[in-house]
Formats: C-alpha cells, sequence, structure tokens
C-alpha cells in the first residue's frame, strides 16, 4: 500500500495544485463580492436589501452540485459558453457568496446599535465607522463561520473534477484508472484534504484568540 | 423667564416646532427650545416624554418630521432651503462633530483603550497628528480623574470610570454643544457622584450642555434653566428655584416631582 501510494505523490500534485488554486480564487471571491453583498444587506435600501436576501436565499437553497450543472450546461443555452475551470470557479463562488453574506450580518448584527451612534456622534462618516468601529468588532464573530466556510470550499472544490476539471479529485481517479488499486489512493486523498483542513482549522483557533481582546 | 428667552442675541441651539412620530407613536408634538452659549439647560419628565428622542433629534441620530434645530444658524440634518432634503454623509458627520454627545449606556468602544476611544475622533474626523491626539486624550483623561487608566480596555473599567471616558471623548472634540443623555441612568449608586462631579466642573467652566436626568439634585445644581417635557411637549420651564420651588404651577410637573420628594 505505501509503495502504491508513493507511486501515487507525483501524479497528484498537479491536482493538488489546481484544488489550492480553485480554493483560493473562490474564498478570495467570495469574501470580497458576500462582504459587500452582507453591507448591502445591513445597510442598504429596501431594493438592495430585497435582492440581497432573494439571492442569499435562492442560491443557499440549491445543491452545491445542481448550481455546478446548472452553470456549466445550462448557461450555455443562454448563450454563455464558459471554459470548465471558469464555471466550477464561478459556481463555487456564488453558493460561497451566500453564506460569506450570512456571515457578514451574523456578525454585524452582534453588535450593540449604541456603537454606530457613538460611532456618528464623534463626527465619523459611514466608511470610517464601518471601517474603524464596526468592522474591528465584527472580525471575531465573522472569523469562525468563515473559515467553517473556507474548509467547506476546499472539500467543496473536488466537485470540479466532475466538469473534468484536474483537481486532486480528478487525478486520483485518472491514476487509479491505470493501476487499478482505489483503496491506497483514497486514503492519500482523504489525508491530503484532512491536512489542510486541519491546519485551516488550527488557524482559524488561532485568529480567534487573535481577536478575543473583546470580553463580554 | 421664557422657554424662548436666552438673555443674549441668537441662541447657539435653536428649535422651532420640532415633531417627530415612529409610525402611528408620535414622541415629539412641536418643541419650542432655545439653548444659549454657555447656558446649561436640564431636560426633566416621565419617561416615555421624549426627552431622549428631542436630544437625539439635535445630533441628527434621530430624523425628524416637521420643525427645525438649528446650532450656530445651520439647520441640523437637512440642507438650508424649501425643499427638504437630508445632508451628505460627509456633511452630516461634520456637523455631528460639533456635538458632542454621552450615552446613557456609554457606547464606549470594546476594542479601544480609553486612550484611543477619545482619540478616534481626534485622528480621523479632526485628522490631528497621532501624538498632538494622544496628548489631548491624555489631558482630558486626566481632568475626569483617569490618568491611571490611559491604555485600560474598556471591560476594565467600572461603570463610572467608562462613562467618564465617554465625557472625556467627547469633549475632547472641543464641542460647541454638549448632550447629555441620562448619563447616571445605568451607574450603581455609589458611582453616580464622581460622574457628575465632572459635569458639575464643565459647567463652571462656561460649556454649553443640554442635559436629560433623572436627578432632580443634580438638575438643580447644575441648571440654568430647567425644562419639564411631558407628552412630547415642554409642559413647564424656568430656573430651577421657580420649577422646583412651585413657583410654577403646572400639575403634571407638581405629579412627576412629588414622586421623587423633591421639592426645594
Amino acid at each position: 500500500m505505501l509503495a502504491a501510494i508513493l507511486y501515487a505523490i507525483p501524479f497528484l500534485m498537479q491536482g493538488l495544485l489546481t484544488t489550492i488554486v480553485v480554493s483560493l480564487l473562490v474564498v478570495v471571491l467570495s469574501t470580497a463580492i458576500g462582504g459587500l453583498m452582507g453591507i448591502g444587506l445591513v445597510y442598504g435600501p429596501a431594493p438592495v436589501r430585497w435582492l440581497v436576501r432573494g439571492f442569499s436565499d435562492i442560491v443557499r437553497g440549491i445543491p452545491i452540485l445542481v448550481l455546478i450543472f446548472f452553470i456549466y450546461y445550462g448557461l450555455p443555452i443562454a448563450g454563455l459558453n464558459l471554459q470548465p475551470f471558469s464555471a466550477a470557479v464561478l459556481a463555487l463562488t456564488v453558493f460561497k457568496s451566500a453564506q460569506v453574506i450570512e456571515n457578514v450580518r451574523g456578525a454585524i448584527g452582534s453588535i450593540p446599535r449604541g456603537q454606530m451612534d457613538a460611532g456618528k456622534a464623534v463626527g465619523l462618516t459611514f466608511a470610517q465607522r464601518l471601517a474603524y468601529v464596526i468592522a474591528p468588532q465584527a472580525i471575531r464573530r465573522f472569523l469562525p463561520p468563515w473559515i467553517n466556510g473556507v474548509t467547506d470550499a476546499v472539500k467543496g472544490s473536488a466537485l470540479v473534477s466532475l466538469l473534468g476539471v484536474t483537481d486532486l479529485m480528478h487525478a486520483m481517479q485518472q491514476v487509479i484508472g491505470r493501476t487499478y488499486n482505489a483503496l491506497p489512493l483514497y486514503v492519500l486523498g482523504a489525508i491530503i484534504y484532512f491536512v489542510i483542513n486541519y491546519g485551516l482549522s488550527a488557524l482559524s483557533r488561532m485568529l480567534e484568540r487573535r481577536f478575543s481582546y473583546i470580553r463580554e | 423667564m421664557s422657554v424662548l428667552d436666552p438673555s443674549s442675541g441668537t441662541p447657539l441651539l435653536r428649535i422651532r416646532g420640532l415633531e417627530k412620530a415612529y409610525g402611528q407613536v408620535t414622541v415629539l408634538r412641536g418643541v419650542d427650545l432655545d439653548v444659549a452659549k454657555g447656558e446649561v439647560v436640564t431636560v426633566i419628565g416621565p419617561s416615555g416624554g421624549g426627552k431622549t428622542t428631542l436630544l437625539r433629534c439635535v445630533n441628527f441620530l434621530e430624523t425628524y418630521d416637521k420643525g427645525s434645530i438649528r446650532i450656530d444658524g445651520e439647520e441640523v440634518g437637512y440642507q438650508d432651503g424649501p425643499r427638504r432634503a437630508m445632508r451628505s454623509e460627509r456633511d452630516l458627520a461634520r456637523m455631528r462633530a460639533e456635538t458632542g454627545m454621552v450615552f446613557q449606556m456609554f457606547n464606549l468602544f470594546p476594542h479601544l483603550t480609553a486612550a484611543e476611544n477619545v482619540m478616534l475622533g481626534l485622528v480621523k474626523v479632526r485628522r490631528k497628528p497621532k501624538a498632538e491626539a494622544r496628548a489631548i486624550a491624555e489631558h482630558w483623561l486626566r481632568r475626569v480623574g483617569l490618568a491611571e487608566k490611559l491604555d485600560r480596555l474598556p471591560s476594565e473599567l467600572s461603570g463610572g470610570q467608562q462613562q467618564r471616558v465617554g465625557i472625556a471623548r467627547a469633549v475632547a472634540m472641543d464641542p460647541k454643544i454638549l448632550l447629555l443623555d441620562e448619563i447616571t441612568s445605568a451607574l450603581d449608586p455609589e458611582l453616580v457622584g464622581e460622574v457628575l462631579d465632572v459635569v458639575l466642573q464643565l459647567a463652571s467652566e462656561g460649556m454649553t450642555m443640554l442635559v436629560v436626568t433623572h436627578e432632580i439634585g443634580f438638575a438643580r445644581d447644575v441648571s440654568n434653566r430647567v425644562v419639564f417635557m411631558a407628552d412630547g411637549l415642554i409642559a413647564a420651564a424656568g430656573p430651577p428655584r421657580e420649577l422646583f420651588g412651585g413657583a410654577i404651577e403646572v400639575e403634571r410637573l407638581r405629579a412627576f416631582l412629588s414622586r421623587f420628594g423633591a421639592r426645594v
């Protein structure tokens, strides 16, 4: 079994790199997009709130696999042809953005109203209140569910193999296709995914301690 | 002395016909009030009478429906002119920086130390260099008796100490008028004195103040004028001696004061 694992490792590296790139892209894009939409949901005018609420509810109500197939196989009918890689990243980003919206809403909602009042009273503009009063307090509530979401993104990225993108999962299946020896490969794959996600969890706990300056 | 009688010239704060409703509930029904520069005006009255809402309107933490609030002749919250349009975010921030506010629940920034709480507005709004802002913060925190607590987080301070930081944060911005919203209501009784002492000190130095309080004795000691608000209207007003001395015969006021046993 060890021999089979050692044989497979070089073949998996390219796939692992794709998995990491997909995960990174999804996390960065969805945090930016979901963050802005989340702020819109909390502070925006009514039409913006309705749009964001609708987007979030619909996306979170659809299985991620359906979303991926819809974007890859469905959108071409509407004239939008995406490469498998782009389609996979887009689908995962849409899915994850909806989660980030809720993370942001929850984090900001946990801050007492008086904080915004105090920021106004001092003469801070809306952007300054967000940056210097709300965000530093919200970050602590935002991080744990957000990092959970990051590990979800890494795990969820395995679904891009269904579109033929050679990520870690797909690379594993290719090796299995050559060696007909499935178990060592799945053990190895599980270990790699676990190491990545366990590292992220450890990072999460470290960040939580770092931002634990607010005692309640 | 009438409600509208500031002894000298144009008042610093001029409120006319102020009306405010939350949906079906009318909170302010046409309030007229002037505060002259250097004057301390205290608003007393039963809960739900509109005191806090009045104060929050002056800082535009609440919008108002009708009437006018002017500070130094400038309309609060809305653009001058016939069309009632809200001021820009930038403009609102600029005007709010001219009024200091101290809150019932302190509302200190929990992630910042006492000194940083005071410095935030100085650095981000007044654009002062960090070192200068720090010096101003130290000055005011020393003035409120917290020289030893500069680098403590709010969670490490007592309620009375937190509220004194709140006062320092407001006055450090050098506001034209200081708004105090029931600043001792959330404090343990033994901590009330240390906070009120600071306010008395500021009053004696000529700080213009509009104070909402339930501390009748404090209202008597600190005020040039006391305003009694009930049901969204000013029901009585006058110098503390007259208002508390029985010279002003208003049934609601008499009933309110008798609950405090506070005839002076």
